[in-house]
């Protein structure tokens, strides 16, 4: 087993089993050290599950994997260089959150001196006498952050890190990611924003239903998708026609968002302009683009 | 495991749980000792289950403790209550997941938190032995009760052994709390079923079948708190006899619990 490994993580065939249902079947895919790289999947398409048997929280029915150059079967070997927060913050409701980070910091080993400091960069600073219970959903998130920092992690794992958070605060979460990866961080998160995943990731593992259906850098990805031709027109009812022309001339097209979405290539478009002026039609907009993660995302797991 | 520890006493060491417990435990020591002494000449009696406990055992050597050893049984319920809550809240508030990634050693993690909670059951009883016998000092007198045995080389010698003993019993009945509490996974359901069981159904079961007082986990625990002394129906327990059958109760009990908290997949 390495322990000078290119990946902060890689997995080989990884599954769980519960009963008959497989959570999670022969996943494989490596993260290379230093990016940031979303995780994206459905609700329920093993995300959770994977993080999980990472943490060593649960034991995995077959394959391997290796976090920082060691073994998923010795957490303890990387554990102390890895932050996480999966699920959602969990915190004790009686505890203020410098309490709750003093208990952490405690149990892994660390200075308690850093956390205030930690609450402060997390902007809870003024709040960290307050219990837990009486936080909002947003700053229960930010106290996540704050504690999945604590050990000045080599891989940061953050499941969902904007949930509850305004768009200030997903701004803040994104910038503090993005520099945390310029200073060496490998950061592995999930998130449903599929829009800020792309601005901050540099790789993206993607799953459905279980199983890993693409791996590798984004730009990889979006660019291996077919072009798309963004049609709108005057009267909304023309756009079931658009999309009959479309698919008479062999493109994929669809009605989505209130705009006809064809596959094809840009110089296609001129041909639909044509076809549109001389069916009567008179389009708003028309727009040749390469797909954006979110529609990508749509079309490999099939979920609209 | 040290670690553990300390960073689990920062949370006992709050002032709600703290206060609380030792308010309890401060109330209920009191109420048992001067029990003892108003109640002297009671016919209903003046000690557990209407036992008498005249001015002739009072004034011996052991006086100064049976306030204290008969509190034991109460103390080890409410050890067993926060040592259950201490360990299923983990599972309820979700934050077992944090300790595991901060802290994978499974088993370091569960005796980080006993160490933590046998300090805190160590205080609680200090904190009962004093108010005990100081109740018991102060009411004394009233009672007619000669206290002149009670500080002496055999009185001092009763304050330890009795103190060792309560403190026996009270870890023990605090191992049930958490053994339930990493197999209930609740603190309500924890600490129900354990109250439940040593209040109630040991107490049926006896009044059903004496014998079976021997056997019963709770009994034992209380007859080491009291000494081996008769607490019940059955003459003749003795203190050995509840050693050996409480420590197996507990010793299987922390088995079969820290078995499962190791290979337990960890999913909440």
């Amino acid at each position: 087993m390495s322990h000078m490994s290119n990946t902060a993580i890689s997995v080989s065939d990884l599954s769980k089993k519960y009963g008959e249902r497989n959570a999670l079947s022969h996943a494989t895919f490596e993260v290379p050290l230093g990016t940031v790289c979303g995780f994206v999947g459905p609700n329920g398409s093993g995300k959770t599950t994977t993080m999980r048997m990472l943490l060593g929280l649960i034991s995995p029915t077959g394959g391997t994997g290796e976090i920082l150059g060691h073994s998923i079967k010795h957490p303890e070997k990387y554990l102390p260089r890895v932050g996480a927060m999966i699920e959602g913050p969990a915190f004790y409701p009686a505890l203020s959150g410098r309490e709750n980070l003093n208990y952490l910091a405690t149990l892994g080993g660390f200075s308690t001196d850093k956390v205030q400091g930690l609450l402060e960069q997390v902007g809870l600073g003024e709040r960290a006498k307050s219990k837990y219970k009486t936080y909002s959903l947003g700053m229960k998130q930010r106290l996540g952050i704050a504690a999945a920092l604590l050990p000045n992690p080599q891989l940061l794992m953050l499941d969902e890190p904007t949930n509850g958070l305004d768009p200030e605060g997903i701004q803040e979460v994104r910038d503090l990611l993005r520099t945390l990866a310029n200073n060496g961080t490998s950061v592995f998160v999930s998130s449903h924003l599929l829009s800020e995943l792309e601005i901050i990731s540099d790789y993206l593992v993607m799953l459905r239903k279980g199983e890993v259906v693409f791996t590798g850098k984004i730009q990889d990805l979006l660019h291996a998708q077919q072009p798309l031709i963004i049609a709108k027109s005057e009267n909304e009812n023309d756009l079931t026609k658009i999309v009959e022309i479309a698919r008479s001339a062999g493109h994929h097209a669809v009605i989505r968002d209130g705009a006809a979405h064809i596959e094809g290539p840009k110089d296609w478009a001129v041909t639909l302009n044509k076809a549109a002026f001389d069916a009567g039609i008179t389009l708003s907009q028309l727009s040749p683009q390469l797909p954006n993660l979110e529609e990508t995302f749509f079309e490999m797991t099939g979920d609209k | 495991m040290w670690r553990v520890a300390f960073a689990e006493l920062r949370k006992l060491r709050r002032p709600t749980l703290l206060l609380g417990t030792m308010g309890a435990v401060i109330f209920f020591s009191s109420l048992f000792s001067s029990l003892l002494f108003i109640l002297i000449d009671s016919p209903q009696g003046n000690s557990e289950r209407g036992r008498m406990v005249g001015r002739q055992v009072l004034s011996m050597s052991s006086g100064a403790v049976q306030g204290f050893s008969s509190v034991g049984g109460f103390l080890g319920i409410i050890a067993l209550c926060v040592f259950a809550a201490q360990t299923a809240q983990e599972y309820t508030y979700g934050t077992l997941r944090n300790l595991l990634v901060r802290q994978s050693g499974r088993l370091r993690i569960l005796f980080g938190k006993f160490v933590a909670m046998k300090l805190f059951a160590l205080a609680m009883i200090v904190v009962s032995a004093i108010v005990s016998i100081s109740a018991s000092v102060i009411l004394a007198p009233g009672a007619k009760v000669p206290t002149n045995l009670w500080f002496g080389a055999d009185g001092r010698h009763a304050i330890f052994t009795t103190f060792i003993n309560v403190v026996i019993s009270v870890i023990g009945f605090g191992t049930i709390g958490m053994v339930l509490g990493l197999l209930l996974r609740s603190p309500i359901s924890a600490i129900s079923l354990g109250v439940l069981w040593l209040l109630i159904v040991e107490n049926l079961l006896v009044a059903v079948k004496s014998s079976l007082e021997s056997w019963l986990p709770g009994a034992q625990l209380r007859i080491i708190a009291s000494g081996g002394a008769r607490t019940g129906l059955v003459p003749g327990i003795t203190y050995s006899h509840a050693l050996v059958v409480g420590g197996i109760y507990v010793s299987v009990g922390a088995a079969i619990a820290s078995f499962l908290f190791v290979r337990r997949d960890v999913a909440n």
